[in-house]
């Protein structure tokens, strides 16, 4: 009994929509201001509650990010567990598409995210809720002296690229273009993370990332902003999936990333809003 | 025994050390012990008999250097070779079951010798080629082992090890390998083959007959230690051991004499022609042995026992009967006057002996 | 006369037998198991073949990008399986022949990157050789050697994979190998090595052979150190597990085309094999 009077508590509070649950959102970095407004929240109630898992597919460079935002979720309406699986946008398309199953699927460019709306497997149309700008990370204290992109072309510098198959790899071939500069990298890697991890390991000099990328790396690299990257920002659409196991925990996590707290936690992160 | 002692310890600084085998060896892998001293002169043919166990494959082993003395020391031709390593030892080894090199034909597993040594390709199969043709194997030189019958492998075997110039020859049960028939004609051509051989050769042998065929000087080993050696023909003659008299088919007492009688303990007394004093052997021959029904009555033999049939096998159109009661022993006779005794496990016969027949000999 | 009766009799009775303990009924509790296992293991083979794009195969698989893949797999799993050989053959005879203290564990580690996830060993790879790595910083700084990013990386991430297959292989030949052949040819003068290099080797011959069939067949599907401690660039680096994994992204008829490359390739080496064991047995 005791029970249920909870769920229906937090039924009340997870559901709120709009302007309710924003309002539930931005106050949730306090727990007790969380608790109070438990109970007006539920004069906005709507007829379901959140409970289950929420699997989200999202692009490496949303990692850090999306992880704080689902540990408020989670805390925001408890017994709602959110799962993730970072990785290359690409090969998160590719195995949403081969029919993986998931909620939500955010992705590190329109491109990829084409990928899965080609084969409408989704079920709400993609909406942008960040952009990302790219920058390279060089090793700490930029030992290379590295100051714009064309220095990236030195013969003497090992530079990683992502693959062209990924976000960051079209954006970075992009930004390259358009400085009209031809850059032959030591590898193309299958993901942002991969190719920022290669110069944390001071394996190579220099990679293409995303300034998210690079402010989530801390001291373990030097992030050098370079006028290209303003004509290749990626934007980040999201997108609630066709065969979601969990639509309606997925829309409220959707509505969170949207958030105004949401977009904070982004912007903090080092991403552009929309 | 004192011929087990070591004339000559390791220890003494410079020993006078004539040509030929001069070994003392010792090893120890507990529970078993080895401890024997070796010699023989160029020429000559050692056989190492001993019954499985004894420690004959140890002794081979440790002389070829596959396997290191505890103590003791070994000197071929004046010259210390306890510490060389096998490769550097001038020692042919001709193994049990030959261990030809099967990717390799006849030809280069004879070669192979001399190329270790350093000779040319085309020097050592010219000399391989010549071992082969003395083997009388020319016609097999390109011939893969597994083609080889045995007596052929045996050849082989042995051009390969007398292909190195081996100042001694170590022979491994060079016949137990082979069936009875390929054993008569190969114990021949090695018989021959060892006779044109001017260094020492150490046969090891579990079969009495190889030794006895082939060898000069027979060391018998039992439990690690020598327990008599002598020519074969003196070993044949004076059995000292239960092994050795059964592997020269002889019945062995062994007693106190006093003249003409030998009086066993515990046992009857033996009659025998010998006039001797003290401990004493008598052996004689199963053949010897005549077997009766009832107590003869007009017999000359003085040797005369009550026994009881244990046992009866067939040897070709002999049966020997193996009896117990007042003096176990060995008996053979025909199959006709088997079956004309009636013989049976558990029959009673009565044995007799001539003292003609018997042979003693101090213990 | 009544003896060889009795044996064909003994004969009949045993081969009768046999037959009867074969024959009469496998029974289902294993059959139907056993046809699910066959099923699970064919059928995604089969898949492959029937979702194959015909049509455009000619077209993919002559693409200059594909042999440039499949060439440089070729290329790394064969000097991969070389490396193997020169240095893994004698650490199995050192395993087989010889006693020193710890040979288990030493055994146990050498098998190790049998167990251990591929990407597991890149990671390791990179500590140890990478340009900061333990010893890679060093023939980095002394002779300028800097091995990720480079076929040699390759080389070396696959001859870490797939060594240990040779090595197995070759301990259980030489295990099984009669070590008395070594002692006649040092009585006939050889010293060890010679007597390893003209006997041993010789004989185990069968043994290494299938071990370098085994090596060469994990280093052409090596994906996950090769990724990690090479990285990937076309004709340097990518080889046909990379490439078939990140065409899958973007072109997955270009995955299923190198896909079937690695089959072929595969059931080749496979039908080798086979060859090889028939002849051994």
């Amino acid at each position: 009994m005791t029970r249920s009077t909870h769920r229906t508590r937090r039924l009340l509070q997870a559901t709120g929509v709009g302007a309710a649950a924003l309002l539930a959102l931005s106050a949730c970095s306090s727990p007790s201001a969380s608790d109070a407004s438990a109970k007006p929240g539920g004069s906005s109630a709507s007829s379901a509650k959140l409970s289950g898992t929420v699997t989200v597919f999202a692009a490496a460079s949303l990692k850090e990010s999306f992880t704080t935002l689902g540990r408020e979720f989670e805390k925001e309406h408890p017994g709602t567990k959110v799962t993730f699986n970072f990785g290359g946008s690409d090969s998160l398309a590719a195995s949403i598409t081969a029919g993986a199953p998931a909620d939500v699927f955010a992705a590190a460019s329109t491109k990829t995210m084409a990928i899965v709306t080609d084969k409408q497997d989704n079920a709400s149309a993609p909406v942008i809720f960040v952009r990302n700008q790219l920058e390279i990370a060089t090793l700490p204290g930029n030992p290379d002296k590295i100051s714009s992109l064309k220095d990236l072309t030195r013969s003497d510098l090992k530079v990683v690229l992502c693959d062209t198959t990924a976000p960051c790899g079209s954006a970075a071939e992009k930004a390259l273009a358009a400085g009209h500069l031809k850059l032959t990298p030591v590898s193309y890697e299958q993901d942002v993370k991969s190719a920022l991890t290669k110069v944390e390991l001071k394996e190579a000099d220099a990679a293409v990332v995303y300034k998210t990328d690079v402010k989530a790396a801390g001291d373990k690299v030097e992030g050098v902003d370079f006028p290209e990257s303003a004509g290749a920002i990626n934007d980040y659409p999201i997108a609630l999936l066709e065969d979601a196991p969990n639509p309606e925990a997925a829309k409220a996590f959707i509505e969170l990333v949207r958030s105004a707290e949401g977009q904070s936690v982004l912007t903090a992160a080092g991403f552009l809003k929309p | 025994m004192t011929d087990v002692d070591d004339p000559k310890p390791a220890t003494t600084p410079n020993p006078p050390h004539p040509p030929g085998l001069n070994a003392h060896l010792v090893v120890d892998r507990p529970p078993f012990h080895l401890d024997i001293t070796v010699t023989a002169a160029p020429g000559e043919v050692l056989a190492l008999l001993g019954p499985n166990g004894a420690g004959k494959s140890t002794a081979l082993r440790a002389l070829a250097g596959l396997l290191p003395l505890t103590t003791g020391h070994l000197h071929l031709d004046g010259t210390p070779l306890h510490h060389t390593p096998p490769e550097s030892r001038p020692v042919g080894v001709v193994f049990q079951d030959y261990l030809l090199f099967p990717h390799l034909t006849a030809l280069d597993n004879v070669a192979f010798g001399p190329r270790c040594q350093g000779a040319t390709k085309s020097q050592s199969r010219t000399q391989a080629a010549a071992w082969l043709d003395r083997m009388g194997l020319k016609d097999h030189a390109t011939t893969k082992p597994r083609h080889l019958s045995g007596g052929q492998a045996q050849r082989v075997a042995l051009a390969r090890a007398l292909a190195t110039n081996p100042r001694l020859l170590l022979l491994d049960e060079p016949l137990a390998a082979l069936d009875a028939r390929t054993r008569l004609e190969v114990r021949a051509q090695l018989r021959h083959h060892l006779a044109d051989f001017e260094a020492v050769a150490v046969l090891v042998t579990h079969d009495p007959l190889d030794a006895m065929v082939l060898a000069d000087h027979l060391v018998v080993i039992e439990h690690g230690q020598i327990v008599q050696e002598g020519t074969p023909a003196d070993i044949a003659r004076h059995p000292r051991t239960d092994y050795i008299a059964q592997l020269v088919g002889l019945n062995l007492y062994r007693g106190h004499a006093d003249g003409h009688t030998v009086h066993l303990d515990p046992g009857p007394a033996i009659t025998t022609t010998e006039n001797l004093t003290g401990p004493a052997f008598v052996a004689f021959p199963p053949s010897a042995v005549t077997l009766h029904r009832n107590r003869p009555t007009g017999s000359s033999a003085r040797n005369l026992w009550h026994c009881e049939v244990a046992g009866l096998e067939t040897h070709g159109d002999q049966i020997r009967a193996d009896l117990t009661g007042e003096l176990p022993l060995a008996a053979d006779l025909t199959t006709v006057a088997a079956a004309e005794l009636d013989l049976h496990p558990g029959a009673s016969v009565w044995a007799t002996v001539k003292a003609t027949q018997t042979h003693a000999y101090p213990a | 006369m009544t003896s060889p009766d009795t044996t064909n009799a003994a004969d009949t009775v045993r081969s009768g037998r046999r037959h009867d303990r074969v024959r009469p009924g496998i029974p289902l509790p294993l059959l139907l198991p056993a046809l699910a296992g066959l099923a699970f293991l064919l059928l995604p083979l089969i898949a492959l073949l029937v979702r194959a794009p015909w049509r455009s195969l000619p077209e993919q698989l002559t693409s200059a990008a594909v042999w440039q893949a499949l060439q440089l797999s070729l290329i790394c799993a064969t000097a991969a399986t070389a490396v193997s050989l020169v240095i893994g053959v004698p650490l199995a005879w050192l395993l087989a022949r010889t006693e020193f203290p710890g040979r288990g564990l030493v055994r146990a580690l050498v098998t190790l990157p049998l167990v251990l996830p591929p990407v597991v060993g890149g990671v390791a790879l990179l500590m140890a050789l990478g340009r900061n790595g333990v010893v890679g910083r060093w023939l980095d700084s002394w002779f300028g050697i800097t091995l990720p990013f480079t076929t040699t990386g390759v080389v070396i991430a696959e001859a870490f994979v797939a060594m240990p297959f040779l090595v197995i292989s070759v301990e259980g030949t030489l295990r099984a190998a009669d070590p008395r052949y070594e002692e006649a040819a040092t009585t006939l003068g050889a010293s060890r090595f010679t007597a390893f290099r003209r006997v041993t080797l010789p004989l185990i011959a069968p043994g290494i052979a299938a071990g370098a069939v085994l090596a060469w067949a994990r280093a052409l599907g090596e994906f996950g150190a090769t990724i990690t401690f090479a990285g990937n660039f076309p004709g340097r680096t990518q080889t046909m597990p990379l490439a078939v994994y990140l065409a899958l992204q973007n072109d997955p008829e270009a995955a299923i085309a190198l896909s079937l490359v690695l089959l072929a390739v595969s059931i080749a080496v496979l039908a080798g094999l086979r060859d090889r064991w028939m002849r051994a047995a």
